[in-house]
């Protein structure tokens, strides 16, 4: 009776407590946890030796390093769009930012297979732009440039929702305060505003890479599927699981999963040591 | 020129390159592309898509792929706010991993997150097989794309609820509980109803994200037409079968779904924003 009355009034009582933990703890576990413990497992599950040497069979090979292109190639141009945006968005008023940030979102709602579909009547070889690249010897569809392009469209506001929050949280007067003496645009940007959203920016760019190179719905469409030339490692993956190659299969998914686990151990690390940076990162 | 679309003149520099950089690679990378949809469906003409949505094929796709989404989005919501609610109030051994863990469907690729599932939801696979003995088919079924849907909309509703919670005032909660107020009647009246605008748009987020989803649902969804075939499916089915026109249709229907709620999610961010000045 008194241990309850001293309980706080802002708190659940201790049963109810435990068991809402319990619940988070075992629903998380069967979610989110065992598919992940699975990945490995499958993968390790004929050992060491069959799962390496699985990454090196030339299809693999081929799909990893298709992979490392496409995120070499859009990864970056991502990353300048997003701090071109942030900062067009977070350091000028102007008519029509609740219309762009709405517009730059956009990819997040669209189906990825929407997206690959949108790409592949754009230039696909039926459609005017497409037939004519074609002809000029640069296919799109079914080649890397489509890839490319798929993977832009997927991972377009990644990094952008990254540093717009912070941004905003983060205001003008710093900037002001370095133009006010004199310092030029660039320098302000690169001595003022990069150090000050450097962490959220990397772990943008983390996200944006794990995205990237784990994208499958639109690549599916705008790749054709071929074997050795525009599978990536996604394709990959599906592929060997439809042939039963199930050690094959998940050691390339465990690879992807490795990369999925590297991004978010950094960003817990990051928000540890830079809480007040990523906080201002309320939303996914 | 470009400072005219100013509301004020500003100090900063930049504003015509970062916008000119932002307003190009949006049209090239985005807009074009959702334009060249729209206008091979202008071109199809509205009689002929809805002859194509109105397939009972395409029809059972569309249908599935939104109920199923609805419902796990309805799960998320209520799992969601449960598990910010204790990733947020509770201090307990774990609470970290827990949290980083909410991450995971974002960052893990659906490919990976699929052939995962199916393993172990598969008749005879670890957990499959429990629910085997049942009699409870999971995998190949409608249950598995159900599942498949939970996990990729997980993170949404979290991680919209948790930074509300995290920035809510004890001292409202103090007032009810000094007024009278039990903790549940605390909970029910105060605090849900100030999580409600956040929950929603994760609700709402969650949902767009599971209409669309592809990659983590084929592996698991067994595939049969009018039973366990979703929309995104149908779409790559068409395509593979060089039907253009059809394969559009279907997207314009998605695309459709995608605007209204991305619209909803607006309004919603808007009325919080009102109710949230109001206080």
């Amino acid at each position: 009776m008194t241990v309850a009355a001293l309980a706080p009034v802002t708190s659940e009582r201790p049963a109810v407590r435990f068991t809402l933990i319990a619940v988070a703890v075992v629903g998380m576990a069967l979610l989110v946890l065992a598919p992940l413990v699975v990945v490995f497992a499958e993968a390790l599950a004929q050992g060491w030796t069959a799962a390496l040497d699985s990454l090196s069979n030339k299809d693999a090979q081929s799909a990893i390093r298709l992979t490392l292109t496409v995120a070499a190639i859009a990864v970056p141009m991502n990353a300048i769009f997003g701090v071109a945006a942030a900062w067009a968005i977070t350091k000028f008023d102007f008519h029509g930012k609740a219309i762009l940030i709405t517009l730059i979102d956009l990819p997040f709602s669209v189906s990825p297979v929407v997206a690959g579909l949108c790409i592949v009547l754009l230039f696909g070889a039926n459609s005017s732009v497409g037939g004519w690249l074609v002809t000029q010897g640069y296919p799109v569809v079914f080649a890397l440039p489509g890839i490319v392009l798929a993977t832009l469209f997927i991972t377009f506001p990644v990094v952008a929702r990254e540093l717009i929050p912070l941004m905003i949280e983060q205001g003008r007067t710093e900037e002001e305060a370095a133009l006010t003496l004199g310092a030029s645009g660039w320098h302000t940007f690169w001595t003022v505003t990069l150090p000050n959203i450097r962490w959220a920016l990397l772990y943008g760019v983390l996200l944006c890479n794990a995205r990237a190179m784990g994208e499958f719905g639109a690549i599916a469409v705008v790749s054709g599927r071929i074997r050795g030339q525009t599978a990536t490692m996604p394709i990959t993956i599906e592929m060997l699981y439809n042939e039963y190659l199930s050690v094959a299969a998940f050691t390339l998914a465990a690879v992807l999963a490795l990369l999925a686990l590297v991004t978010l151990a950094l960003k817990t690390a990051l928000e540890l040591r830079h809480a007040d940076q990523i906080a201002a990162i309320g939303h996914p | 020129m470009t400072s005219a679309f100013l509301r004020q003149r500003s100090p900063m520099p930049g504003f015509g390159l970062t916008m000119g950089l932002t307003i190009t690679m949006l049209s090239l990378i985005v807009l074009l592309p959702i334009g060249a949809l729209l206008c091979k469906g202008a071109s199809f003409g509205a009689g002929n898509i809805w002859e194509v949505v109105n397939r009972p094929r395409t029809w059972a796709a569309l249908f599935l792929s939104f109920r199923l989404a609805a419902f796990a989005a309805l799960f998320n919501l209520v799992f969601g706010v449960m598990l910010a609610w204790v990733l947020v109030r509770y201090r307990f051994p774990g609470r970290r991993i827990l949290d980083a863990a909410v991450d995971l469907p974002f960052a893990l690729p659906t490919a990976v997150a699929g052939i995962a599932l199916t393993t172990l939801y598969a008749p005879n696979g670890v957990f499959g097989q429990v629910f085997a003995g049942l009699g409870w088919r999971i995998a190949y079924t409608q249950w598995g794309i159900f599942l498949a849907l939970i996990f990729v909309g997980l993170p949404f509703v979290v991680r919209t609820v948790q930074p509300v919670l995290e920035t809510m005032d004890h001292e409202v909660e103090e007032a009810s509980a000094t007024l009278g107020a039990g903790r549940w009647l605390t909970i029910r009246r105060i605090i849900l109803p100030m999580l409600l605008p956040a929950a929603l748009t994760g609700f709402a987020l969650s949902l767009a994200r599971a209409v669309g989803e592809y990659g983590s649902v084929i592996f698991i969804a067994g595939n049969i037409p009018l039973k366990t075939e979703i929309a995104p499916l149908l779409i790559v089915i068409q395509l593979e079968e060089f039907n253009y026109d059809a394969a559009a249709a279907i997207g314009i229907a998605m695309l459709a779904i995608s605007f209204t709620l991305l619209l909803a999610i607006n309004l919603l961010q808007i009325w919080s924003r009102r109710r949230i000045g109001d206080v």
